[in-house]
């Protein structure tokens, strides 16, 4: 029996060092369009939350193109997410051990990898940020598409609209507050960002941040 | 008694005419700020007396002649509103109620002519996100400039009367511009110049409410005991007012708005969380370059490489 945090393609390569495959090319592009989209939605809504933020219009080509083209980064980004979301959802389940690490944030953020559990693929600070961006990913979509007027503007009231762009606007808000958790943590912990650039961990990254499904590769294997 | 009213909406000499106010009078701009005008003019209102309309629709008429606009051919929906709303192409719209007065047992057709109440303190402008999209002159009118316009459609939720409309051939927000380029050279509104009743009267704020008073007192020597002016302070008052028979209950009148101003929502949209959310993003960037200054980043050592490789299996046994 596979544990629940094993993903497809995950697998150790003994030898010096160690190599771990962390993500499939698969996931690799689906991650990437979906931060390609990310960052996109941030520059053109951005844009248009704060007046001195406006002259982000011009990388998109002025206002009006600003407007018409963040709903559809939008509709891509939710497709592109949900094949994130389908991929990752099991692994991300919450466990005993997650709430002591979370518990320990602050070992966590001064480096006292020894007073903390083993984690399995994802800690709980991966966790949260998973399943933030899912609840924030859903919310914008369903306020976005309220106050998407071009094509559906009949079908809420202006007061619905009201509300709906205020918790647009919040969510999004969150959403980049998290992102950039999630970028600085990549960049924090070195040796992360090669599992999204060329699929591959080292063995003793696995073994320092992620000893349980380290340990449940090879035992697995063996 | 006959109400005698000097037409103060003669026509002027167009071919001599220059504009009385421009660039140099906005109070407020979109998005973005404007230096103080260094002369304030006079305020300016359109007073509707809704006690005066025939219904002839003379002022529609009048707005389309006048902004060079088509409405399409529309189909009856069985109330004599023509067309059933404001389209991008109609800035003003009669809308008519029959309404029973509970006290009379009447039957009282009220009509009224619906369209851009330029607010002194106005929703649209305080929502729109694109600078320079929708302006405010100090005379008090409000005016959108098409050309900085994105037709994001944040002004249909700032106003508090349902008066912007997004054009879905050009993608640009539309209403009533209260004939600025006509009172900018010392003409009244087309919609004023048309009324043949002079229910629509176009002048200085305050002769306006000058002239709405005497209306009032005529109204309420004929019953009317609560004829009023509609200058709702919600929105710290109108550039375009009403003289209402039954200014009690402005609601019965095909919905216009009791008491109304900017909502809270979007005073909050566009208010604190404005600041708060930037601010937000701020600190979780400052977090992490302090953290990693402090802290150094986090690096994988030649211990755990070890520890891997004997877990793995591979190289020294």
């Amino acid at each position: 029996m596979t544990a629940y945090d094993v993903e497809r393609g995950d697998s150790v390569h003994p030898g010096n060092p160690v190599k771990v495959d962390r993500y499939t090319s698969g996931a690799r592009i689906n991650h990437w369009i979906t931060a390609t989209c990310l960052v996109l939605l941030a520059l053109s809504g951005l844009a248009l939350f704060h007046p001195d933020l406006y002259f982000l219009t011009a990388l998109f080509g002025g206002g009006q193109n600003t407007r018409a083209i963040h709903p559809w980064i939008g509709v891509v980004l939710f497709f592109s997410f949900a094949g994130l979301f389908i991929r990752f959802w099991r692994a991300n389940l919450w466990v005993a051990e997650d709430g002591t690490w979370l518990g320990r944030l602050k070992d966590v953020l001064t480096k006292h990898e020894d007073r903390l559990p083993d984690v399995g693929k994802y800690n709980a600070g991966q966790k949260v940020v998973f399943w933030g961006m899912s609840l924030l990913i859903l919310t914008l979509i369903v306020t976005g598409v309220g106050i998407w007027d071009v094509y559906f503007a009949d079908y809420t009231s202006i007061e619905t609209k009201r509300i709906a762009i205020l918790i647009h606007s919040a969510a999004a808000v969150v959403m980049i507050c998290i992102w950039i958790v999630h970028v600085y943590a990549a960049i924090w912990v070195r040796g992360t960002i090669g599992a999204m650039t060329r699929g591959q961990v080292t063995g003793g990254w696995a073994w320092r941040h992620h000893r349980k499904w380290l340990k449940e590769l090879i035992s697995g294997k063996a | 008694m006959a109400f005698e009213f000097e037409l103060p909406n003669p026509s002027t000499a167009t071919a001599a005419a220059t504009a009385k106010f421009g660039e140099a009078d906005l109070v407020r701009r979109s998005a973005s700020s404007v230096p103080a005008p260094a002369k304030k003019l006079t305020p300016v209102a359109k007073l509707i007396d809704v006690s005066k309309c025939i219904g002839c629709k003379a002022c529609q008429a009048a707005c389309l002649e006048w902004n060079d606009m088509r409405a399409d051919i529309g189909t009856n929906v069985g109330v004599y509103d023509n067309p059933p709303d404001l389209t991008p192409n109609m800035f003003t719209l009669m809308r008519f109620t029959e309404w029973v007065n509970p006290e009379t047992q009447n039957l009282e057709w009220l009509i009224r002519k619906d369209g851009c109440m330029h607010c002194e303190d106005a929703g649209c402008l305080k929502a729109c996100p694109a600078p320079g999209a929708i302006v405010q002159y100090s005379n008090g009118i409000v005016d959108f400039v098409h050309e900085n316009c994105i037709g994001c459609g944040y002004c249909v939720k700032g106003c508090p009367f349902n008066i912007p409309r997004i054009s879905q051939v050009d993608n640009k927000a539309y209403k009533c511009t209260l004939c600025s380029d006509r009172v900018a050279v010392g003409q009244g509104p087309a919609c004023a110049k048309a009324c043949p009743t002079h229910a629509i009267v176009f002048g200085t704020k305050d002769e306006m409410k000058k002239h709405a008073e005497d209306r009032i007192k005529d109204l309420k020597s004929r019953g009317y005991k609560n004829a009023g002016l509609y200058d709702p302070p919600g929105v710290s008052g109108t550039h375009v007012m009403y003289v209402l028979h039954h200014a009690d209950k402005p609601e019965i009148y095909a919905g216009l708005a009791n008491n109304p101003r900017i909502s809270p929502i979007v005073e909050l949209w566009k208010g604190a969380s404005k600041y708060v959310g930037l601010a937000a993003i701020g600190i979780f960037a400052a977090i992490g370059f302090f953290h990693h200054i402090v802290e150094g980043p986090n690096k994988v050592s030649n211990e755990d490489e070890e520890n891997a490789k004997r877990l793995a299996g591979s190289g020294r046994p």
